[in-house]
């Protein structure tokens, strides 16, 4: 026996609340699976005002964008499961899914991947000492379950998460004993440098982690100085007391299950790792199994709502038939706030990117 | 530690239950749906298992339930990732030996 939906979302983050918003405007019996307890995704910790384009809630907290998604959900046409597991994907038509109960058969007659994405590690002595842990993990601690993370945390990493997490980690009051950067710059906005080190915190670049030591757990880090070819500078040795080794190094998608259904997989360096090629509405070339997210390249949560919509869109579009002015109405202006956000400075990485996906895939 | 006066967010920690679970035979308390392994973090807890090859200590690394690092017994059931999985009233958690034993030990 097996349940059937219309369209089958897997990821409750932005691009899944995303795709679910916009297929429920035209369709109806939309399942969303989520393996975490709250939905929301990387979105339900951002306790920070957001970055981003106005019309993305830019300045809206990123907890408060979750429940007006959430809100917004229609419950007689969406249901959401928390805490269930979508552990592999049979052509054409068969998810299956885990949760207390076991596993479970699910049909569908289209699906939209919204797996999101996870942090990197980075090598160095001892990486795997309890006590090392992504930034992600912190803020899962300390913004969605109130648990005080740490007391003395190294950051490695000054891109905006690095930089982002370190000041929320302080207003949980840990102790941020500095934040360390391999390459010559500061990756993240001028802004939160600048906060940061107004509250006495070193940013050292050009260096990194040579290792971490302590007994079960970490207590010390040796970090040293990196010359022009990122090659150690010996004598620059420098041990710092911690408990906690922040790691805010980039996130890589997860496209397990994409990979596993069959989806084209291709290493695109500018989308942060391996992603499955898609068209310009989101979809595979696996026709009805869509991508949406950071798990179709990492950038950040508008883009991330944006390519949900775009995916739920056309998902919807496929089952309904409805008006095709509307549809084209609404892929059009889509396409084209996709297009304003991916100008600014910041997004020319995930333009290039995005640009190599779609011409590689003919 | 828990957050108690936060400039930004509010836990309601009062309206919320607290329970008690056992780990490895001690009784430790945490709230009612919180993840396990965040339970465990706030009662000091860092080591959650031992690493299948090198035998080495292993925590929390992702929190969302994705790499594998926070696997215990749970209830006599192993590789339970305990960041997704909710605390519930007498839970019998145990630090978990490499892969894991059906038995619970
Ligand atoms: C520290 C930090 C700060 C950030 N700050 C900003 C900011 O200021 N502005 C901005 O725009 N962006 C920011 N971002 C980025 C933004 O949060 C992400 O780009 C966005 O959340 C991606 O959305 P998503 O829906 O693709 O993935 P996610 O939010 O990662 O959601 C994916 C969901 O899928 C679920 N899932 C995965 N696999 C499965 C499976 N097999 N079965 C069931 N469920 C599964 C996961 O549990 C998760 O809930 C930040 C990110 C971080 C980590």
């Amino acid at each position: 026996m097996s349940e059937e939906y219309n369209i089958v979302i897997v990821g409750a983050g932005p691009a899944g609340l995303a795709a679910a918003t916009t297929a429920s405007k035209y369709t109806n019996k939309i399942l969303i699976v989520d393996e975490n307890i709250k939905p929301g995704g990387q979105l339900s910790k951002q306790t920070h005002k957001f970055f981003g384009s106005k019309n993305h809630y830019a300045s809206v907290r990123g907890v408060n964008i979750c429940n007006i998604l959430l809100d917004g959900l229609s419950k007689e046409k969406v249901c959401f499961r928390p805490e269930t597991s979508a552990i592999g994907f049979y052509k054409p038509d068969t998810l299956i899914i885990q949760d207390k109960e076991g596993l479970h058969k699910i049909k569908g007659n289209k699906f939209i991947f919204a797996t999101g994405a996870i942090e990197n590690m980075v090598s160095f002595e001892n990486n795997d000492l309890p006590g090392v842990y992504g930034a992600g993990a912190m803020q899962t601690l300390m913004n969605l379950y109130g648990v005080k993370p740490a007391e003395k945390v190294l950051m490695l990493g000054a891109g905006n998460i690095g930089l982002i997490v370190s000041y929320q980690l302080m207003q949980a009051g840990v102790e941020i004993m500095g934040v360390v950067e391999a390459s010559p710059f500061i990756g993240g906005y001028h802004v939160h440098a600048a906060k940061l080190r107004r509250m006495g915190v070193p940013i050292l670049t050009s260096h990194t982690v040579k290792g971490v030591y302590g007994d079960g757990k970490v207590e010390k880090a040796i970090i040293h100085k990196l010359g022009g070819g990122f090659e150690p500078l010996h004598g620059t040795e420098k041990t710092i007391e911690i408990d906690t080794l922040c790691l805010a190094v980039g996130l890589t998608p997860s496209v397990e299950l994409l990979h596993q259904a069959g989806c084209n997989i291709k290493f695109i360096k500018e989308l942060s790792g391996y992603v499955s090629v898609h068209d310009d509405m989101m979809e595979t070339n696996i026709p009805g199994v869509f991508v949406a997210g950071d798990a179709s390249g990492v950038e950040e949560a508008s883009a991330a709502m944006l390519e949900g919509n775009m995916a739920g869109l056309k998902a919807a579009y496929d089952i309904e038939g409805f008006n095709r002015s509307v549809f084209l109405n609404e892929k059009e202006i889509v396409e084209f706030e996709l297009k304003s956000l991916r100008t600014g400075p910041f997004c020319e990485r995930a333009q290039a990117g995005k640009k190599r996906l779609m011409v590689e895939e003919r | 530690m828990r957050l108690k006066d936060h400039p930004v967010l509010d836990f309601k920690f009062e309206e919320k239950k607290k329970v008690s679970f056992i780990f490895n035979g001690e009784t430790l308390y945490g709230y009612e749906g919180e993840p396990i392994a965040a339970a465990l973090h706030d009662n000091g807890v860092r080591v959650l298992r031992r690493s299948p090859k090198l035998n080495r200590d292993r925590g929390i690394f992702c929190a969302i339930g994705k790499c594998s690092s926070c696997l215990m017994n749970v209830n006599g059931i192993p590789n339970i990732k305990t960041c997704v999985e909710p605390l519930k009233e007498g839970d019998i958690v145990k630090y978990q030996d490499k892969k894991g034993n059906i038995r619970g030990d």
